[in-house]
Parts: structure tokens; sequence; C-alpha cells
């Protein structure tokens, strides 16, 4: 078994980050999952929340704020809608995205509005676990 | 024969044309290579993005929802037609339009109905013409400075809305795409329902598990599709449309220049009649005395 999987984050606008990781933790919208090298393939889709990537010898984390990720054999590869190394998310770009899942949820109904507080929700616990 | 001020004043006038014309043209070859630059970025991802639609859309068949296998119908047709919102860069936007233009007229020539969506004002300005009640709306991106994939979004969800409305059958994009600072070449994709190519390998044979579920990941996924190639559609008609202004500012630039040394000659011809002719005007004056 390899110990090392190809790992890609990449967002719409650009590439964040490639390389070789041990394990990625990923914010799956059904529960956090920990890709390893030789994980059955999923694909699954992701909430607002921390990205853990173990790469050999240093961790990174990028908060992400929904998307996709695609985990095979041989690697993961997480499809971003938004993503930022952690240290660069500001409070105030939370806050402003709180903000809007707050009125899409005001402004949805039925499931919908569900779907809409559930995000709403998920985005205050990152902003949670921010700061 | 014109006289010697107002052919000065032609050659200033032109000078300073050419003065504009260079100067369009760095701020164009600045802008293309962040242009180019922002394309390059957002190709992987939709490149994975790609990958994974086709092995999804394989595994589900038919059967699937509407915006992949369509309503059944392909009796009304959306045209997309995305052009610059400013003019000055050759025929780009003619390109665009014409091509957008012919396959109107072909879906038409069948029977179908066809009905515009513009962004970007150049395009609206020229189906204006002919289309005017066929225009469902224009997208304004007149403010925006750099595209960012929520610009996308906004034309996306524009486009969903209208399809859950019922508005129309299929869609097609139409934009330009960048080869080079002198090739671009006018493009239509169709993004609804959408089309993703197979790609080869391991990707579209391995089955995935889904979570959530099949259905809800394709639910999601395919609007998030059709902004993505929206977003790239977009992004390589920004770099096309700073790549047709830099070379028709060029030629502009040259014929400026032709045209500055041709009127230089004509004027220094025009003063040397001019002194000829004081001479002979004196040298006859002196001789009849």
């Amino acid at each position: 078994m390899a110990d090392t999987m190809q790992f890609d984050l990449v967002s719409p606008e650009r590439k964040l980050a490639s390389g070789q990781a041990v394990s990625v933790l990923i914010p799956g919208a059904d529960g956090d999952l920990t890709a390893m090298p030789d994980h059955a393939p999923v694909v699954a889709t992701l909430r607002p929340g921390i990205l853990v990537v173990e790469m050999e010898g240093e961790t990174q984390e990028f908060a992400v704020t929904g998307g996709f990720a695609q985990v095979t054999a041989e690697g993961a590869t997480i499809l971003a809608d938004e993503a930022l190394p952690k240290a660069e998310v500001s409070t105030e770009m939370l806050q402003e995205r709180i903000a809007e899942a707050e009125a899409a949820r005001d402004a949805a109904e039925g499931a919908l509005h569900d779907d809409a507080s559930k995000r709403a929700a998920d985005l205050a616990a990152l902003l949670d676990a921010m700061v | 024969m014109p006289n010697l001020k107002d052919l000065k004043t032609r050659i200033d006038s032109v000078k300073s044309t050419r003065k504009i014309t260079q100067a369009m043209q760095m701020v164009a070859a600045a802008k293309l290579r962040r242009a180019e630059e922002a394309a390059g970025a957002a190709r992987p991802y939709a490149e994975q993005f790609n990958a994974v639609m086709a092995g999804l859309a394989g595994s589900v068949g038919e059967g699937g929802p509407k915006l992949l296998a369509g309503t059944g119908s392909d009796q009304t047709h959306l045209l997309v037609v995305m052009t610059s919102e400013r003019g000055l860069c050759g025929g780009f936007n003619t390109n665009i339009v014409k091509l957008a233009k012919a396959k109107a007229e072909e879906l038409k020539e069948a029977g179908k109905t066809v009905k515009f969506l513009t962004v970007g004002k150049k395009g609206r300005e020229q189906l204006r013409r002919e289309y005017a009640d066929d225009i469902l709306g224009h997208v304004d991106l007149s403010e925006v400075k750099n595209i960012g994939y929520t610009n996308a979004q906004d034309v996306a969800s524009d486009v969903l809305a209208r399809f859950d409305g019922g508005e129309f059958d299929v869609a097609t994009i139409f934009y330009s795409k960048f080869e080079s600072v002198i090739s671009q070449v006018p493009t239509a994709t169709q993004i609804i329902p959408a089309s993703f190519e197979e790609s080869e390998g391991d990707a579209a044979s391995t089955v995935f598990d889904y979570e959530p579920g099949e259905e809800e990941i394709l639910r999601e996924l395919l609007p998030r599709g059709v902004a993505t190639q929206i977003f790239s559609a977009l992004l390589e008609n920004g770099a096309s449309e700073q790549g047709a202004r830099m070379s028709a500012m060029d030629n502009a630039t040259r014929n400026a220049g032709e045209m500055i040394e041709k009127l230089t000659i004509q004027f220094n011809r025009t003063r040397q009649a001019v002194i000829t002719n004081e001479l002979i005007e004196i040298i006859s004056g002196a001789e009849a005395l």
C-alpha cells in the first residue's frame, strides 16, 4: 500500500494546493470523512468547514464554503466553491457569507429552507472554529 | 491642392490618434496577460469537474434529472451570446454574433423557436437590429472589472431560473475561444442538457459511493456545471477580447504611421511648390522691369 496519495484542491478561480498527502480530512455534507491512500471511491458534497491536509511533515488547513470531493484509491480531489488557506480567512468575509445564507434561508420555503438554515448554521460553526 | 495649414492639422490629428491607439494596445497587452492567467488558473477546476461529471453522468444513464437528460423536446432553443462591453476590438464581437445568427437561422429553418440571452452590451446592440423581439434578457457586466466566479453564477442562475420556468429546452453558449493573440475562434457549446466528454481510463469506469445519494449529488452538481462552463467561457472571452483589441490596435497604429508618412510627403511637396511659385513670381516681376 502506498504511503501517500495525490491531493488536489481547486476552486473555480485558482488551484490552491496540489501534492502528495498522507491523509485528508474532508468536511462532508453528511459528516466528516478522512481519506487515506487506498480509500474506497467516493464522491461527496461538502459543507462549510475546515479541510485538514496532512502532507509529509506538515499539516495544512483550508476553509471551504462548499463544493464536492472525489476520492479514489490513488488520490483525493477537492473541488471547492470557495476555498482559502485558514490563515487568510477574515471574520468579515465569513460574516458576509453568513448574512447571505441567512437571507437565503428567510427567502426559502420547505425543504429549501432546511437546506439554507443548515448552511447558515455550518457557516456559523466554521466562524466559531476560526476564532 | 490643399493648403499648408490644412495639411499640418491633418498630420497633427493623425499623430494624436496614433498615440491613442498605441496606448490602447499596451493597455490591452497588460490586460491580456492577466486575463490569460485567470483563464489558466480556472482550467484545473473545469477539467477535474468534467472528469467527475463524465463518470457520474455515465453511471446514471437514462431518466436522470432534466438538466442532464433534457426536457424530452428540443423545440425552444436559448442562445446565450457572450460578447464584450466595449468596442474597438476588431471583428471580435461581430464574429461571435455572426456564428450565433447562423445558428439561429439554421434552427428557425428547422421550425424551432429561438430566443436570446445576451451577456455584454456589444452583442445585444448587434442582435437587437434583427431579433429585437426574441431577446429575453441581458446581463450587464460593464461594472465588473475582474470577472469572478460570482459573475458566472449570476448568469447561470438567470439561465437556470428560465429553464425551470420552462422557457426553453436547449441552451447553447456562444463565446470566443482564445487560441493566440492573432487567432480567436468563435465557439458554440451546448450547456443544457449537459453533455460531458467521456474521459478515457479508470475514472469513468470506477464505481463510486455517493454521499449523500447519487441523485442529491447530481442535483447539486449540475447547476454548478452550468456555472462552471459559463465561467470558463467568460474567461476565454475576456482573454480573446483583449487579444483581438491588441491586434486591432496594432493595425491601427501601423496604418496611422503610414498615413503620417504619406501626409508628410504631401506637405513637403506642397511647401516646395509654394516656394517655387513665389520665386517664379519674383523673377518674372524683375524681368518685366
